[in-house]
């Protein structure tokens, strides 16, 4: 290329190539795209729904309309939030114990095959048996209601932390594995340095599911368990507005879930993405 | 500095036969002096890998014996460098060639510079805090490097290490890979396909068969070091390719021959 000597010339601006201004366009777009079109459909479909009320003259108890719903979240504040917090405090603090189980049980696993072999069978059973159906035994073993339901949420949890941390851990390369080997690297050392990071993403994926699935857990453990006083989730307010055909508080803390699932799934997407950003394939924006 | 005379690695006939009744190795007799820049030479399938983790104590032989003269072999001692740069993807470069410290105890302060210093032998100052993903190929496998010199090894064992790299790249690390040899004096055991890397960087080369895997043939490269770009042009080296080649290639021949004989010819 032939440079003119312009004296005093300024830094010469990016040039970019129309290719890669017209692929820099779509990537705008298609960012801009990504929560805009949710957002306009999601916001579209409550005026349908609105209008679906309004011209067919649906009651309020079979249907009620989304200002109303809106309008007993606001007003119902204090009993829905509290009861809110009570099944997230649930969902948290088993997804937290999943996390120790799972991992610490994936730990183990990689530690001796022998160990995985007979362990992993349980975890199988566990996971396939319906929880409503093992419910009913842990309601007559366990007295304590959190604690009724911290089990339950928690055997639903785990399971996708364990598979995936364990996949994880035995997904190590093989040169890796004997470079640590070479050096005499410790049993421990290799766990640490090489198979837990390695693992990583492997793990952070599973707890993407779990975090759902705890949510999940919690709620039906409530459904199952029935309400308990003062310290009733969510779910028991959703019967307890069904007998009462409270459509309007029904709705609402069937949105107050939705919603605490869609926070936790973004809230556990934005730790994956601050953990693996830089160097794992699945986190890395293209740039070609 | 090149070569002394006195033997620092011998096997004594060793034999390898995996588990799938697979052979090998058979009856590989080998003597590398210390300071040797030796190349390993032999199509694929004849077992130089194998070789080379017999030699660093990842795999046992099934028969035959490995020794080591001189003072005696400590951690430290072997580096190894593979084929694929094998480096922790979620670590900076310079965490990187911390590891082998590291793992021996060494805090990542008190390593700094002995990293340093091994970065900047390998042309990387300023790229410490990259990951792997942010470098070239090329740039890899000169992390790789200084991972392997860092433990200041007496014997460097290296399994293909450019053969994915393109030929640039490839010259580029074979200069820099002598500069350091020459510069520390460590024994180099390079496994390679290419005839042309391994006349310019070696002073030996063993050439290798396969079915079973053994040594066929050896050449000495006594042109004198240091070697650089005009070695590459001289009739010298042309020469030393010839001869090699045509050792290789008896080589090659010697197995098609050996499986004509049991396969009928069908290959
Ligand atoms: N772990 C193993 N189990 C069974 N057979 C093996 C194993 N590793 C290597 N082999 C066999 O041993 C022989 C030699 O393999 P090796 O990897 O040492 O060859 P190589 O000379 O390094 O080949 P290349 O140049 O392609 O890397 C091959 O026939 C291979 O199939
Ligand atoms: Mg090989």
């Amino acid at each position: 290329m032939a440079t003119t000597d312009q004296p005093g010339r300024a830094a010469p601006a990016l040039v970019i190539d129309p290719e890669e201004a017209r692929r820099e366009r779509r990537r705008k777009r298609e960012r801009i795209g990504s929560w805009l079109l949710p957002l306009t459909i999601m916001g579209l479909a409550i005026v349908l729904w609105d209008r679906i009320c309004v011209w067919n003259e649906i009651p309020q108890y079979i249907l009620p309309r989304p200002g109303v719903v809106l309008a007993t979240v606001i007003k119902d504040a204090s009993l829905l939030f509290s009861s809110l917090m009570v099944t997230l405090k649930i969902t948290v603090l088993s997804l937290a114990l999943a996390i120790a189980g799972g991992v610490g049980l994936a730990v183990l696993f990689t530690q001796s095959r022998f160990i995985e072999m007979s362990l992993f069978p349980f975890a199988i059973v566990l996971q396939v048996t319906p929880i409503v159906a093992i419910f009913p035994l842990i309601n007559i073993y366990v007295d304590d209601q959190t604690t009724k339901l911290l089990l339950c949420a928690w055997i639903v949890a785990f399971f996708p932390i364990l598979s995936n941390t364990t996949l994880g851990l035995n997904s190590v390369d093989r040169n890796l594995i004997d470079y640590f080997r070479l050096n005499g690297a410790s049993r421990w050392q290799t766990l640490w340095h090489l198979r837990l990071p390695a693992a990583m993403p492997y793990f952070l994926g599973g707890l993407k599911i779990a975090g759902g699935l705890a949510l999940i857990g919690a709620v039906v453990a409530e459904f199952v368990a029935g309400t308990a006083g003062q310290s009733s989730g969510l779910a028991s307010r959703i019967i307890e507005a069904g007998y009462r055909l409270n459509a309007p508080r029904l709705f609402a803390a069937l949105i107050l879930i939705s919603l605490t699932g869609i926070l936790i799934f973004l809230a556990l997407s934005w730790i994956s993405h601050l953990v693996l950003h830089r160097w794992h394939e699945s986190a890395l924006k293209q740039e070609h | 500095m090149p070569s002394s005379t006195d033997p620092f690695l011998l096997l004594h006939s060793i034999g390898k036969t995996f588990a799938s009744g697979v052979t090998a190795l058979e009856n590989v007799n080998l003597k590398v002096n210390e300071g040797d820049f030796m190349s390993l030479l032999g199509p694929s399938g004849c077992g130089k890998s194998t070789a080379l983790r017999i030699i660093a104590g990842l795999s046992n032989p099934t028969s035959g014996l490995v020794e080591w003269r001189g003072a005696p072999l400590r951690q430290n001692d072997i580096g190894f460098v593979f084929q694929e740069p094998t480096l922790l993807p979620w670590a900076s470069v310079y965490d990187n060639v911390w590891l082998p410290l590291r793992l021996r105890g060494v805090s990542r302060k008190d390593a700094a510079p002995q990293i340093a210093e091994v970065l900047e032998r390998v042309h990387l100052t300023g790229f410490e805090e990259a990951v792997p993903r942010e470098l070239s190929g090329g740039m890899k496998m000169r992390v790789s490097i200084a991972r392997g010199l860092v433990t200041q090894p007496r014997i460097l064992l290296m399994d293909e290490p450019f053969a994915a790299l393109d030929e640039i790249t490839r010259f580029k690390l074979n200069n820099d890979l002598l500069e350091l040899w020459a510069e520390r004096g460590f024994t180099v055991i390079f496994v390679t396909h290419s005839v042309f890397e391994s006349v310019f960087l070696s002073n030996r080369i063993t050439v290798m068969a396969a079915r079973p895997g053994r040594v066929f043939d050896e050449v000495a490269v006594d042109a004198p070091y240091p070697r650089n770009q005009s070695f590459r042009t001289s009739p010298e080296y042309a020469a030393l390719c010839r001869k090699t080649s045509d050792a290789l290639v008896d080589a090659i021949n010697a197995t098609a021959q050996d499986l004509e004989e049991t396969v009928h010819g069908d290959h």
